[in-house]
């Protein structure tokens, strides 16, 4: 086999190798919220996993500085919400949890996920 | 006096010193015992004694130090508003985005065209020289690259620092790379003439697939913006301003300045602001518009009217009695809202894959690259590049998330238009599997509005007597029956008698003390188990009952008194809907606490074969627990109040609406058309929906499934079929056009 051959095929099999790290092995930080949290949405969500107490409102301030239509709703179907958030600007949802578990959100086309850990 | 506990918020507080300030100011109204600011919630709670003042003095004390104060009920209001609020700057912000994603898509197709012309085998021979020059094309190509283009770009970068890909990323990655190899080709011809590959530049797929991409988006967009539709529609409902009576005069007000206790005049052709009870007056109401019943209602003194509702003919006042957030077209948009919201059980499997999609294609897509350039034989090179980005383009992640909420969407807002207000997604899911219908039979298949229509004394005791008895001893039990025995007494004036150490029994009747004497008015479960002897009676007794009519009896110190026939009237409705049910091979089975003869004789008319009779109010969640433990999936229809543990138990609790409230908590679904057909219309509306959302996922998994290996190349070495970039890109754009207006074809549905 020529070098070239052999090179492509190694540099793939790193790529594939790299790709699978770099999105799929990720560490997810939990940022522990106790009353409100400001949520930057610009490329996915920052902070992306939070972590709320049971039974008590805790308040989610997205704010999306992303024009990609794709981040234009959120979604947090354990919650019942869908909304709309308007770009630049402070969107409050409120949560009371009633439930203790993982509680994943999303974009509207579910292409970018965030989780709420009720605890 | 009253002490009154409440918080409300405040707007305008900067810093530690408003809060004083604002304590201060309301802890100096009247009445006021004390006043607690927080500022981080921005809100105070304000303990105070409602006789000596009311919220509306300290909103004016708290404006009269510079700040806002929103009170509870408005608050509510204020909520409404700001959905519609929001919904016109969601609107207008699409509408431009519309806009300037036409023109991208209209500047990329025309160049893309161009270029294509310039470079196409056969078609380059009659373009105009220019066109084939490579320079050209490399200009052309960064206009589309770097403007229209800058969209993928600038969705891709901020997901990579959070190492997450979406679909932007795959057309990111596979433009730039065929972008890339022809600018490369244009500048160094030498070096890739050099690698034995013929340099011919492929502009024109990279502005294609742009153009195209863009073109499916802007599609896309335009279909989205009907599947929300419903929720602008129901927030169009709300009347504007109130012309409420104040000090003797009429003023108009916005609707949100109109509180609890208002008397509103409201005019023919008018809307109704909000809820209340009609006054003075009467009027056709159109209430089509909240409840889908097409026919006007017609509404005099006493009786509740609905906010949003149309008045047709008369003129008449009205007392408010709920607002803004109470009101039950608010109670409808936050429930559709909270619909739209859920999700589907069905879609975890979707939002699990999709969670792993692009990542999972960007290795294929390597793993592509890789194997054509090893074994591709002399156009490797250009095999691998052009099928790696076929590879990336034609996956489509959108698909897949789109699939179950557009249906969803379009499914309980069409519910909403009719009527059905479902809670949520997995509520629509769970229907379309529902086999055995439970009814509920008094106030739901009946009106609940039962009536005396036999007197028959026994035992020497005269008509009169018995009626005033049973009317006096019932006067204090809640039951619809006694109601009915009640006003029975009333329409012949008869006088009723005190009742003493009155007792009911529940499922069996009532027990008292009238004029001295120990007296037993129920059924015959009563009068077995006080051994008062019916046996001379029991011919009459199933007489009335074959005849659907229940028989109460009236036992006077251990002789039987007589009978009284009640019989309430079937709704309208209820046959169609039992039929209708039937039709869709559902079993219809009826529930009450009737005996067994009166409820044969009530099922027959309807004509339901399987019938629960006597079960006492508290068997009913476990009657519904038998006949899932059969194996099928239950639903029951109820009132939604006294049924509220069967309403739960059931796969699907189904309330009929009452008046004006819509949140019945126990429910999976309200019916606020009170239209027993809607039962199946339900049913009908959850298999439409899951049969699109099925359709929807089947197509979304099994586009991405099959047209993702075509394009690796999968078919070249059987057929030699390759899949084109520029072929891809139309494929993934009419996929998710597809899954959208797919779940729009819901609108058409008729149920």
């Amino acid at each position: 086999m020529a070098l070239d051959k052999i090179l492509v095929a190694l540099f793939s099999i790193i790529g594939i190798a790299f790709t699978y790290w770099f999105f799929l092995m990720k560490k997810e930080k939990e940022v522990v919220v106790s009353d409100s949290v400001d949520i930057n949405v610009e490329g996915g969500y920052n902070p992306e996993v939070i972590s709320i107490p049971f039974g008590k409102t805790t308040k989610l301030n997205f704010i999306r500085k992303d024009s990609n239509s794709c981040l234009e709703e959120v979604v947090l179907g354990d919650f019942k919400v869908r909304r709309y958030l308007p770009l630049n600007e402070k969107i409050t949802i409120e949560l009371t949890p009633e439930k203790k578990g993982e509680f994943g959100y999303s974009c509207g086309m579910n292409m970018f996920h965030g989780k709420i850990v009720v605890k | 006096m009253a002490e009154v506990k409440t918080t409300f918020p405040i707007k305008g507080m900067h810093c530690a010193s408003c809060v004083r300030v604002l304590e201060k100011t309301l802890s100096r109204v009247v009445g006021v015992k004390e006043a607690n600011v927080n500022l981080a919630t921005e809100k105070t709670t304000v303990t105070y004694d409602d006789k000596e003042c009311t919220p509306e003095q300290m909103e004016s004390a708290v404006a009269g130090v510079g700040y806002k104060a929103s009170l509870p009920s408005s608050d509510g209001k204020a909520m409404v508003e700001g959905e519609a609020i929001d919904e016109d700057k969601e609107k207008a912000e699409k509408l431009k985005e519309l806009k300037s994603l036409k023109n991208k898509v209209i500047v990329s197709l025309i160049i893309g065209a161009l270029i294509f012309w310039g470079g196409f085998p056969g078609l380059m021979d009659i373009a105009p020289s220019f066109l084939k020059n490579f320079w050209l094309q490399l200009v052309l190509a960064t206009i589309v690259q770097f403007w229209p283009g800058l969209e993928f770009y600038k969705a891709t970068i901020p997901a990579l620092k959070h190492r997450t890909a979406n679909m932007d990323t795959l057309v990111a990655i596979g433009t730039t790379a065929a972008y890339l190899y022809s600018a490369a080709v244009t500048i160094f011809p030498q070096i890739i003439q050099g690698l034995g590959v013929e340099p011919l530049p492929y502009f024109d797929v990279a502005t294609i697939v742009i153009g195209l991409i863009l073109l499916g988006r802007y599609f896309e967009a335009k279909a989205k913006i009907g599947t929300s539709e419903a929720i602008k529609k129901l927030i169009g409902l709300q009347a504007k301003t109130a012309r409420v009576l104040r000090d003797g005069k009429e003023v108009d007000i916005p609707i949100n300045e109109v509180v609890i206790g208002d008397i509103i005049r409201v005019r023919p052709g008018e809307k109704i602001p909000v809820d209340g009870v009609i006054q003075d007056g009467e009027s056709s109401i159109d209430e089509s518009m909240i409840t889908g019943e097409s026919i006007p209602v017609d509404k005099a003194r006493g009786d509740t009217v609905v906010g949003a509702t149309m008045n047709k003919s008369g003129t008449f006042t009205y007392k408010a009695t709920k607002v803004g957030q109470e009101t039950m077209l608010a109670q409808i948009i936050k429930l559709v809202q909270e619909a739209q919201g859920s999700k589907a059980p069905i879609q975890r499997v979707a939002d699990l894959i999709s969670s792993y999609f692009v990542p999972i294609v960007i290795m294929l897509s390597i793993a592509t690259f890789a194997v054509w350039y090893v074994f591709g034989g002399s156009q490797a090179f250009l095999f691998a590049l052009l099928n790696t980005v076929a590879v990336l383009i034609i996956a489509c992640p959108c698909a897949m998330g789109l699939a179950t909420p557009t249906a969803i969407m379009v499914g309980t807002g069409i519910g909403a238009e009719h009527g059905i207000l479902i809670k949520d997604a997995e509520s629509l899911e769970i229907a379309h599997k529902v086999n055995s219908i439970v009814f509920d039979k008094t106030g739901t298949l009946t009106k609940g509005q039962p009536e005396v229509t036999d007197i028959i004394p026994a035992n020497q005791v005269s008509k009169a007597e018995l009626l005033k008895v049973s009317a006096s001893v019932e006067k204090g039990s809640e039951h619809s029956l006694a109601e009915a025995i009640v006003k029975g007494a009333e329409k012949k004036s008869v006088a009723l008698s005190k009742v003493e150490k009155f007792k009911a029994i529940a499922g069996h009747g009532v027990a008292g003390l009238v004029d001295g004497k120990q007296v037993y008015f129920g059924n015959r479960k009563l009068m077995e188990q006080e051994k008062i002897g019916i046996g001379n009676y029991l011919e009459q007794i199933e007489r009335l009952e074959n005849e659907g009519k229940t028989v109460m009896m009236l036992g006077i110190g251990g002789k039987l008194a007589g009978l009284i026939g009640v019989a309430d009237t079937i709704k309208d409705s209820a046959k169609e809907g039992v039929e209708a049910l039937q039709k869709r091979g559902i079993e219809v089975i009826m529930i009450t606490g009737d005996n067994q003869r009166t409820a044969n004789a009530i099922a027959q008319k309807l004509g339901i074969k399987r019938i629960l009779a006597e079960v006492l109010p508290d068997q009913k969640e476990a009657e519904i627990r038998k006949i899932q433990s059969e194996g099928k999936v239950v639903a029951m229809v109820g009132d939604g109040i006294n049924d509220a543990p069967a309403l739960a138990a059931a796969d699907i609790g189904i309330a009929m609406g009452t008046g004006t409230d819509v949140a019945i908590e126990a429910a999976d679904i309200t019916l606020i058309n009170k239209d027993l057909r809607s039962v199946a219309s339900a049913i009908e509306l959850s298999k439409k929906t899951m049969r699109t959302i099925k359709l929807n996922l089947f197509w979304a998994f099994g586009y991405n499934v099959i047209l993702i290996p075509v394009a690796m190349g999968i078919l070249y070495p059987f057929f030699t079929i390759l899949m084109n970039p520029i072929f891809a890109s139309v494929a993934m754009a009419t996929s998710s056009i597809s899954v959208v207006s797919n779940s729009l074809l819901l609108k058409r549905i008729k149920i």
